[in-house]
């Protein structure tokens, strides 16, 4: 008998950005060198990282939480970071299988 | 009467002492060139120092390579004046275009401070004259973003053109594996440092300006800043003076 | 009965959610002589915080040595600094950052690093060295390899980027650190002698100007809090906003700094740390006599909206004050301009004697401008040299006699590698160990190069730095006892103070002085108050019996989690002179043929040692004696013979015993050797056994007759172990003890040790990357 299984791709991408509060250094040397390039009028400059993935869930809401698990466990140290989820929209596959 | 050659200091560099200290064993007077001017005083040759520029924040050299200073290095080197980058210089100078290649971050994703056997491959240029063929050469790497990426055409014609200045050595004296001890961070081709192809720009990871002394465990660094400052007097026509060690 | 909501608690009164004892708020009053606000509570709760007051410790420090003829700055000074000749003094010192490190492992590391780098350069010496002594629990387990990593990384992230190379320190692991990681950290400047500045705030009307950082909200109550506090078991509330180091700005800050005083236009220096501006004022004013009036508005600050305590308890890192005439402010500017960081006039120095914070600006004579308002004002040294003293209760522990784990061998053999009761085995089992394996992992992981000062290779017992300019050269140690001083503090604090000084003796350095980190326990517990008691006399007799100042230090207190509470560890930090660095003695065996010797004392004693340990051993009733009056001897004879270049080689003896120090020369050197070592009573002791006071030295066998007569002209013992030379470290043992049928523990040891270079190498080289799960 032939069954359809359908898997989910969810593509997330998490920004992580020193806590408000917390001294970004790498932040603070790119905003002071930006003189140099003759640049004014930009500030507020903070540096970060942003990791892109992929999960498989059955549903949207159920990656969404292994994103926030991830990301509050190994990608974000809570202690001196913040990180935001961005969505980056779902492919779905569907697969047949033959059963035995 | 003797060679000038510059020292250049941007925040956070750190081997700028240690460099000028070095020149002047091999027989030049060092000229600091604050990263603010670009006014490069009549120097014969620069040395852009190991270090930390700008805490090497968003990425090694990034910063440094849009200060004046250098501005006014890319029109000496356009002039084929002599510029030698040591550890973070290297890493300047390829962030600024004037070499080829980018430094990754080490394969180990450690800082590695460790004693590497070099050789050299050209032994007809400025920064290697005096390195009699085949010698091995041994210097401290200390750094966490040694590792040389360029793509594969770049790196087929720094082989084919002799323009891969050093290249990390095992015992055997082969080049080193990218996951062997001898290549400290897992630069490709073992390159430890390149030459551009007008011949007056190289860089590299290792830093001569501490094997410049038996007593601080080598001195074999000595060949490559005597090279260079022998070359800076031929241009400038001045002789080094009595070179120390 | 419907459940009822408990009735509402009364609220916590500041003071004690400050952190401060009912006790210390009556005495707060009587200070002033009325009731503080909450900004002055605030203050005195940071200033009177065990970690800045050294309330519990004070009276006991007294007791030190702290004077001598080469003594330039002592304690209470930001760092203690010697004279070492040529116009040349050395300042150096020795702080922790324990609390912190276990919280965020890398931040708590790098602001460690750079805590104890301003302590030096606010001295206006240059740094040129930092050695960190990390102590963690068990290397297998997931928690401590995290904290090893982030520690690691931070002190290297730290102290590479601001251009210090790290060349020394120790790393141990022993189970009492398992939920307290100690970070301490030294760090050692060289300053010309008519350079050294105070931090002093001389000359009321002096300006007091602020640079470096802006200051943000780092470690808000992190003195009071974190230091002054055991941990909770899961307590949120002692996770404070975290300090991050900016080691970049650290850098730009010892350039800036150095300049302003090479241009003579500092009258006081201080740096920023625990407690921040509060502390930095308080502290510069008592010393000079004087008092400062802060004018709040004008600190420069990262964030908006900051209360006024948190403005003046932050510890925001990467900033100084420096005192000057208001003449001097255009050029001090200039050249922090020039560097690229902030400076701002933030006070006044007063003739009262308080320090008094001014809302509402100053005028530019330095009085509050009309409409300002004074929200605190303290008498300084109320904060400082007067804070509060208590002279705690001390109680040694009921005797307890520890047994042996369960299911601990009857002998030794059974638990060691590759069973049997084979001494070579034991050996490797030991090389192999995570205390005593190389520590390249870790030496790797920092620069110990730039500054191009330092000599000799990574590892050594001392670290080696040249004086550039002079033929001299300066010799640093750490060494810490824990494993004895858990059993007698006394003992283990004499015992690290004479390890500390033989490590620089055999490189043929003169030991200068001493700096001491104190990390102990909870002072409010008798028990373990009177470990640190203890810990201070042996410190004392021993500094005293060696001739050394204690030149200043810290100490670190509540290293306790509810389950346990760590090893009183006390740290000793050595700089050493030695006059002529072509003198240089290393660790490895040079040459073929060297005759080996070991002088010293033979003494009986496994208790706290590493053998101990590893063979389950319940040693407490065992420790080794420490005469003092010995220990001077062998180091002096052995720097006499090194002055007189008779030595090629010199280790001590230390963790392992004569086997693995006989075992480390082979290493190092690439040779091996034949040696005949005396059993009086158990091989176990003879091989492993840790009694102090021994040094192993190779010399030329023309130098022999000369080198003996030597030691007996110093009443030194002096017997001949061996020859260097061969692929192998073969040991045979004679004597009353020396055979299989003696009786006791770890006496059923085969009788002779024989085991390749080639095996020993191997073990040593991965026996820490192997403990910690990062062999490749």
């Amino acid at each position: 008998m032939n069954a359809e299984v359908i898997a989910t791709r969810f593509r997330f991408a998490v920004n992580v950005l020193p806590k408000e509060g917390i001294l970004d250094p790498q932040g603070r040397a790119v905003e002071q060198s930006l003189p140099h390039l003759g640049l004014a009028g930009i500030g507020e400059v903070r540096v970060g990282r942003r990791v892109e993935l992929a999960v498989d869930a059955p549903d949207a809401l159920a990656a969404r939480v292994v994103v926030e698990a991830l990301s509050r466990e190994l990608l974000c140290n809570p202690l001196i970071e913040q990180y935001a989820i961005e969505s980056l929209g779902a492919i779905s596959a569907a697969r047949t299988e033959t059963g035995g | 009467m003797s060679v000038r050659v510059g020292v250049v200091v941007f925040p956070g560099s750190n081997c700028d002492k240690d460099t000028a200290w070095a020149l002047e064993r091999a027989g030049a007077e060092p000229v600091e060139l604050w990263h603010e001017s670009a006014d490069l005083q009549d120097v014969a040759a620069i040395v852009l120092p190991g270090g930390f520029a700008y805490g090497d924040y968003l990425r090694a050299g990034a910063i440094a390579r849009f200060s004046p200073v250098m501005r006014a290095v890319a029109g000496y080197a356009a002039n084929a004046g002599l510029v030698l980058g040591i550890c973070n210089g290297f890493q300047v100078l390829a962030e600024a275009g004037l070499l080829p290649g980018a430094l990754l971050r080490n394969r180990s994703l450690r800082f590695v401070c460790r004693d590497v056997a070099i050789r050299a491959g050209p032994t007809d240029t400025p920064f290697s004259h005096l390195v009699p063929d085949g010698r091995v050469l041994r210097m401290p790497v200390a750094h966490g973003e040694g590792c040389y990426y360029a793509d594969a055409a770049t790196l087929d014609a720094l082989e084919r053109d002799g323009r891969v200045l050093f290249t990390y050595v095992d015992d055997a004296g082969q080049p080193a594996g990218i996951l062997d001890r001898a290549n400290p961070n897992g630069s490709v081709r073992a390159i430890a440092g390149v030459i551009n192809a007008a011949g007056n720009v190289a860089g590299l990871m290792p830093h001569p300006e501490r094997a410049a002394d038996v007593l601080l465990g080598s001195d074999d660094g000595m060949l490559v800043l005597r090279s260079l400052v022998e070359s800076a007097g031929a241009r400038a026509g001045t002789i080094p003076s009595g070179a120390a060690g | 009965m419907s459940a009822d909501l408990a009735p509402a608690a009364a609220p916590t009164p500041l003071h004690r959610a400050l952190g401060l004892t009912d006790q210390e708020l009556a005495e707060i009053e009587r200070r002033l002589g009325r009731d503080p606000n909450d900004l002055e509570l605030a203050m005195f709760s940071v200033m009177w915080s065990e970690h800045c007051s050294y309330k519990s410790s004070r009276p006991l420090l007294r007791t030190l040595p702290t004077g001598g003829p080469d003594v330039i700055a002592g304690p209470g000074e930001n760092a203690g600094v010697m004279r070492i000749g040529d116009g040349w003094a050395v300042a150096f010192k020795i702080e922790s950052h324990n609390h912190p490190s276990a919280v965020e492992p890398y931040q708590g590391a790098a602001t460690g690093v750079g805590g104890i780098l301003r302590d030096i350069f606010a001295m206006g010496a240059r740094p040129i060295a930092v050695l960190d002594a990390l102590r963690f629990g068990d290397p297998a387990d997931a928690r401590t390899r995290h904290l090893v990593n982030g520690v690691v990384r931070g002190v290297g992230g730290y102290g590479n980027c601001v251009g210090v190379p790290t060349v020394g320190g120790e790393l141990v692991f022993d189970p009492s650190y398992q939920g307290n990681p100690l970070v301490n950290v030294m760090a050692i400047g060289l300053v010309r002698e008519d350079a050294i500045v105070r931090a002093a705030a001389p000359g009321p009307g002096n300006l007091v100007i602020l640079y470096g950082s802006a200051t943000g909200r780092d470690g808000i109550g992190g003195a009071s809090v974190l230091a002054s506090a055991t941990f909770g078991a899961q307590d949120p509330s002692k996770r404070p906003a975290v300090q991050v180091g900016d080691p970049f700005a650290e850098k730009l800050l010892i350039e800036a700094t150095l300049e302003i005083l090479a241009a003579g236009l500092a009258e006081g220096l201080q740096d920023l740390g625990a407690a921040g501006i509060t502390c930095g004022v308080a502290e510069t004013a008592d010393r000079g006599g004087t008092g400062i009036r802060v004018d709040l508005d004008a600190i420069p600050r990262r964030e908006p909206g900051m209360a006024p305590f948190e403005v003046l308890i932050s510890e925001s890192q990467e900033r100084m004050v420096v005192i000057a005439r208001p003449e001097r402010l255009p050029e001090i500017a200039a050249i922090c301009d020039r560097w690229g960081i902030q400076s701002a006039v933030i006070g006044r120095v007063t003739e009262d004697g308080d320090i008094a914070v001014v809302e509402g600006g100053l005028t530019s004579d330095g009085a509050p401008n009309h409409g300002a308002r004074e929200l605190a004002r303290i008498p300084a040294r109320a904060l400082s040299s007067e804070a509060i003293v208590f002279d705690r209760l001390a109680a040694p522990p009921p005797r307890r006699r520890k047994a042996p784990a369960p299911g601990s061998p009857e002998t030794a053999a059974d638990i060691l590698p590759e069973g049997g009761t084979d001494p070579g085995a034991v050996l490797l089992g030991l090389l192999g160990s995570p205390n005593l394996a190389s520590r390249a992992w870790v030496a790797e992981q920092y620069d110990r190069h730039v500054g191009t000062n330092t000599v000799g290779g990574a590892g050594h017992g001392a670290a080696v730095l040249g004086v550039k300019g002079t033929r001299r050269a300066l010799v640093a140690t750490t060494d810490g006892n824990e494993a004895v001083s858990a059993l007698d503090p006394y003992l283990g604090a004499a015992l690290s103070v004479a390890e500390a000084a033989r490590n620089v003796s055999v490189t043929g350095a003169r030991p200068l002085g001493v700096t001491n980190c104190l990390n102990f326990g909870d002072p409010t517990r008798p028990e373990s108050f009177w470990q640190l008691r203890e810990a201070v006399r042996g410190l004392g007799d021993a500094c005293r019996a060696l001739g050394l100042p204690v030149t200043g230090g810290n100490v670190s207190l509540y290293n306790e989690a509810p389950a346990s509470a760590i090893a009183p560890t006390p740290e000793i930090g050595i700089v050493g002179l030695l006059d002529d660095i072509a003198l240089l003695v290393g660790p490895a065996f040079a040459a073929d043929g060297d005759v080996v010797l070991l002088a010293g004392p033979a003494g009986p004693g496994l208790g706290g040692s590493a053998y101990a340990a590893l063979a389950g051993l319940s040693a407490e009733d065992d420790l080794p004696g420490l005469d003092l009056i010995a220990e001077a001897a062998v180091q002096a004879f052995v720097r006499h013979a090194i002055a007189m270049r008779r030595v090629t080689a010199a280790q001590d003896v230390s963790g392992g015993g004569l086997a693995v120090a006989l075992a480390e020369m082979s290493i190092w050197g690439g040779r091996g050797g034949l040696f005949r070592v005396p059993v009086p009573s158990a091989p176990a002791v003879a091989l492993f056994g840790e009694s102090p006071s021994r040094i192993v030295l190779t010399v030329r066998p023309p130098d022999l007759a000369a080198v003996r007569e030597l030691a007996g002209r110093h009443g030194v013992p002096l017997a001949e172990l061996g020859i260097v030379g061969g692929p192998r470290l073969v040991v045979e043992m004679f004597g009353e003890g020396a055979t299989g049928a003696a009786e006791g523990r770890g006496a059923g040891i085969a009788d002779a040790l024989e085991v390749t270079l080639v095996d020993l190498r191997h073990a040593w080289d991965h026996g820490l990357t192997r403990a910690l799960g990062e062999d490749a």
